[in-house]
C-alpha cells in the first residue's frame, strides 16, 4: 500500500484522488486487520498470547485510512493498541503473531511483545505502552523530517485518554511552534480503560484541544475510511509543503474491551449497539458494493482469504522456536 | 488479634477502607478506581462506601493528580494516590522528587505533607519492559521520602495503614505477582506503627538472605531447598527501603557470617548495594565470604515467558548461591 509518491504541493484542501484499486485495497487492509485481531483473540484464549493484549477491532478505518496517505519513508508511532497501525504499514502477519506469541521469529524477537511491535524499516518507529509516551517521539521524528527536507511526515496515533496527559500538550505546542510535519491522529473511542470520556475530559470533541495551540484541526468519522484518508491526505500534503502539523480527531469505537478478556461491562449496551451498527468494514463493504467496485461474493472471498491467511500465519508463528535465554541481551540493550 | 485468611489485594482494600472510615480527611485518587474499583480491584467497594468526592477517578494525568496530592496535603487532607503500574511513576517523577519530597524541608519544617503514593509494580506476568518494573531504586536517592515494600498480605495491610497515618510522604510499592497471595491478616487492627527496619521472617544459622516484595517468597522457598540439604538460612524482608536501616541484617550476619541480597532490579543503583555496603561497615569482621547480590540483569525485561522467567532470581539460583558461599 501507499507505494505511489504522494504529491507535496501545498494543501488546497483536496486529497490525492483514490483509484478503484486503492479502494479495494483499503477494504482488504481493514479486513486484514480485523481478521488478525480476531485470530489474536482466539490465540489468546488458547494461551498463545502472554500477559495482555489490546485489540483494535472497530478502529481499522483509522489505521488503514491514514496509512493510505503515507509514503514508505514516513514515520509512524502508535500505542499498545497498535496492531492495526503496523499491519496497515505492511507488517508481516506471521512476524506480528510470532511477536505476540513471544517467539524468536517475532518482529522484535519475542522481546517486545504485543504492546511493542516495532519495525523501523517500515517507518514503524515504536509502540508506546506509557500513555502519551509516543507523542514527543513523533515530534522528534517530525523534526528529523523537517531537517532532512525530504517532504516526509511523522504520524502519531494515540487515544482520547492521552489528550489529558502532559506529554500531549507539550508535543502539540512544540510541533506547532516549530511548524513540524506531524499528523496527530487522535482515535477518540470515548473511553480510557474503563472510564468514559465525560468523567475525565470537559468535552467529547477533542478537536477543540488543537485550537489552544493554533493548530490546523479536523474532526472525521473514524469509521469512514475514505473520510479518514481524505483528512490524512490533506494534512500530509500540508505538512510536506512546510505548512506544519495537523490534529485529526477520528471518532471511533473499540468493539471489544480494553484488554485481554475485559468484557467492557462499563459501557451502555445501547451505545455499543449503535456503534456496532456503524462497523467500519460493513459500512465500506456496502459502499463499495453500491459503487459497483465489489460484489458480495468478491467481498466474502476477501474476508475468507484474509481469515485463512491470519489463521495460517498464526499457525506458522505458533510453530516458531522460543527465543534462547542465552542470547546476548546486552547487544540488544546497547549498540 | 484474630486473623482472617485473605489475599494481598484484599488486605490493601481492608487497609484503605478502615483508614478512610477512621479519618474523613483521607481521600484516594487514581485511574479507573471509582466505579471500576481499579484495574487490579485494589479499590473494591470504596466508591460505593465513600462516594466520588473521596474516591476520585482521575484523567490519565499522573503529573497532575500526584502533584495535586501535595496541594491537598498542605491544606488539611491526607491524599492517597494509586499508580496503576509502578512504571507510570516516571510520569510523576518531578512532582515527587522535586515537590513532595522536599516541600516540608523547604518550608523550614513548617508544613506537613501526609501523602501516600501506592504503586503496583513487578515482573512475572509477561507485561513486557514498560509494565514490569518495581521502581524500587528510582527514588531511592531522594531524601524526604519514605519507601516501603510489603511482601505478604499481613504487611500489605499493616504497612499501608501505617503509611496513611504517617505525616510524611510514603511511597508504598506493591507487587502485582503478590496480589493473589493468601495469608493471615489481623483485620480490624487499631494500633499500627510504621516499620522502621527489616524483619526476620525465618530464623537460620548458616546464611542470611535478604529480599523485598516477590523476592521474599523466593528467598523463603530457597531456604526450604537449603533446609533439605542441611543448610539453615535466615530470611529477612528488607521492607523499608527508605530510610534504610540495616542493623537487623548486620546482627543476623554476625550470627550466620554469610550474606545474600536478592533484588528484583538491575544490578546498578539499587538498595542491595546499600545493604551490602552498610553491613560491611557494621559486620565486616564477621563475614566468612564476600556478600553476594542477586539481581536482574542489567537490561530491561523481555516479554517472552521463558526469557522473563530466566531473568528473575529463582529459589534454585538463590540456594545455589548460598551453597557456593558456604563451600
Ligand atoms: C502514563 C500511563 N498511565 C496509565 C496507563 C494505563 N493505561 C493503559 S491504556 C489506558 C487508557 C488509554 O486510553 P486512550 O488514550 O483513550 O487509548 P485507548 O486505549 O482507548 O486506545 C490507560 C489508563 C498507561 N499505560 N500509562
Ligand atoms: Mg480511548
Amino acid at each position: 500500500m501507499a507505494a505511489r509518491k504522494k504529491s507535496a504541493k501545498p494543501s488546497n484542501q483536496v486529497p490525492d484522488p483514490l483509484t478503484d484499486d486503492d479502494r479495494v485495497e483499503l477494504f482488504r487492509s481493514m479486513v486484514g486487520i480485523r481478521e488478525f485481531e480476531e485470530q489474536v483473540q482466539r490465540s489468546y484464549l488458547e494461551g498463545l498470547v502472554h500477559g495482555t493484549t489490546h485489540l483494535c477491532n472497530g478502529h481499522e478505518a483509522v489505521s488503514s485510512g491514514v496509512a493510505q496517505a503515507l509514503r514508505p519513508d514516513d514515520y509512524v508511532s502508535y500505542t499498545y493498541r497498535g496492531h492495526g497501525h503496523c499491519l496497515a504499514r505492511g507488517m508481516d502477519m506471521e512476524a506480528a503473531f510470532a511477536e505476540l506469541f513471544g517467539r524468536v521469529d517475532g518482529v522484535c524477537g519475542g522481546i517486545g511483545g504485543s504492546m511493542h511491535l516495532t519495525d523501523i524499516d517500515k517507518g514503524l518507529i515504536g509502540a508506546f505502552g506509557i500513555v502519551g509516551g509516543g507523542l514527543p517521539v513523533a515530534v522528534g521524528a517530525g523534526l528529523s523530517a523537517q531537517l532532512a527536507n525530504k517532504e516526509q511526515v511523522s504520524v502519531s496515533f494515540f487515544g482520547d485518554g492521552a489528550a489529558n496527559i502532559g506529554a500531549f500538550h507539550e508535543s502539540m505546542n512544540i510541533a506547532q511552534v516549530w511548524k513540524l510535519p506531524v499528523l496527530f491522529v487522535c482515535e477518540n473511542n470515548l473511553y480510557g480503560e474503563f472510564t468514559r470520556i465525560n468523567h475525565t475530559t470537559p468535552y467529547e470533541d477533542l478537536v477543540i484541544r488543537a485550537r489552544g495551540y493554533a493548530m490546523e484541526a479536523v474532526q472525521v468519522d473514524g469509521n469512514d475510511v475514505e473520510e479518514v484518508y481524505a483528512a490524512a491526505s490533506i494534512a500530509a500534503m500540508r505538512a510536506r509543503g512546510g505548512g506544519g502539523p495537523t490534529f485529526i480527531e477520528a471518532k471511533t469505537y473499540r468493539h471489544r474491551g480494553h484488554s485481554r478478556t475485559d468484557p467492557a461491562k462499563y459501557r451502555d449496551p445501547a451505545e455499543v449497539e449503535e456503534w456496532l451498527k456503524r462497523d467500519p468494514i460493513t459500512l465500506y463493504r456496502k459502499d463499495l458494493i453500491a459503487r459497483g467496485l465489489l460484489d458480495a461474493k468478491a467481498a466474502d472471498a476477501i474476508v475468507a482469504e484474509l481469515q485463512s491467511e491470519a489463521k495460517a500465519a498464526a499457525d506458522r508463528a505458533a510453530a516458531s522456536e522460543w527465543p534462547s535465554a542465552d542470547q546476548d541481551f546486552m547487544a540488544k540493550t546497547f549498540a | 488479634m484474630p486473623t482472617q485468611d485473605i489475599t494481598y489485594r484484599e488486605a490493601i482494600v481492608f487497609a484503605l477502607q478502615e483508614e478512610m472510615r477512621r479519618d474523613p480527611t483521607t481521600l484516594i485518587m487514581g485511574e479507573d478506581i471509582g466505579e471500576s474499583e481499579g484495574p487490579f480491584k485494589t479499590c473494591q467497594g470504596l466508591m460505593a462506601e465513600f462516594g466520588s468526592a473521596r474516591v476520585r477517578d482521575t484523567p490519565i494525568a499522573e503529573t497532575g493528580f500526584v502533584g495535586a496530592c501535595l496541594g491537598l496535603s498542605l491544606t488539611g487532607y491526607r491524599p492517597i494516590a494509586e499508580i496503576m503500574f509502578a512504571d507510570f511513576l516516571g510520569v510523576a517523577f518531578d512532582q515527587i522528587v522535586n515537590g513532595i519530597a522536599k516541600h516540608r524541608f523547604m518550608s523550614g519544617g513548617k508544613v506537613k505533607t501526609p501523602i501516600v503514593i501506592r504503586a503496583i509494580g513487578g515482573a512475572g506476568l509477561r507485561f513486557g519492559a514498560q509494565h514490569s518494573q518495581t521502581a524500587e531504586s528510582w527514588m531511592l536517592s531522594v531524601p524526604g521520602l519514605k519507601i516501603i515494600c510489603p511482601s505478604n498480605p499481613e504487611q500489605a495491610y499493616l504497612m499501608l495503614k501505617a503509611a496513611i497515618r504517617d505525616d510524611n510522604p510514603v511511597l508504598v510499592l506493591e507487587h502485582k505477582a503478590l496480589l493473589s497471595m493468601k495469608g493471615p491478616v489481623p483485620v480490624g487492627t487499631e494500633e499500627v506503627a510504621m516499620p522502621t527496619g527489616p524483619k526476620i521472617l525465618r530464623e537460620g544459622s548458616d546464611v542470611t538472605i535478604v529480599g523485598s516484595l516477590a523476592m521474599v517468597g523466593r528467598s523463603l522457598a530457597a531456604a526450604d531447598l537449603l533446609a533439605a540439604d542441611g543448610v539453615s538460612a535466615e530470611v529477612i524482608d528488607i521492607q523499608v527501603l527508605r530510610p534504610l536501616d540495616v542493623t537487623v541484617v548486620a546482627e543476623s550476619v554476625k550470627r550466620t557470617n554469610n550474606l545474600i541480597v536478592v533484588e528484583e532490579q538491575a544490578p546498578t543503583g539499587g538498595w542491595s548495594s546499600d545493604v551490602v555496603a552498610d553491613v560491611l561497615t557494621q559486620a565486616f569482621d564477621y563475614l566468612d565470604s564476600p556478600p553476594a547480590r542477586i539481581t536482574l540483569p542489567d537490561h530491561p525485561l523481555p516479554y517472552s515467558p521463558g526469557l522473563e522467567d530466566a531473568m528473575l532470581p529463582s529459589p534454585e539460583t538463590i540456594a545455589a548461591t548460598a551453597k557456593s558461599l558456604l563451600e
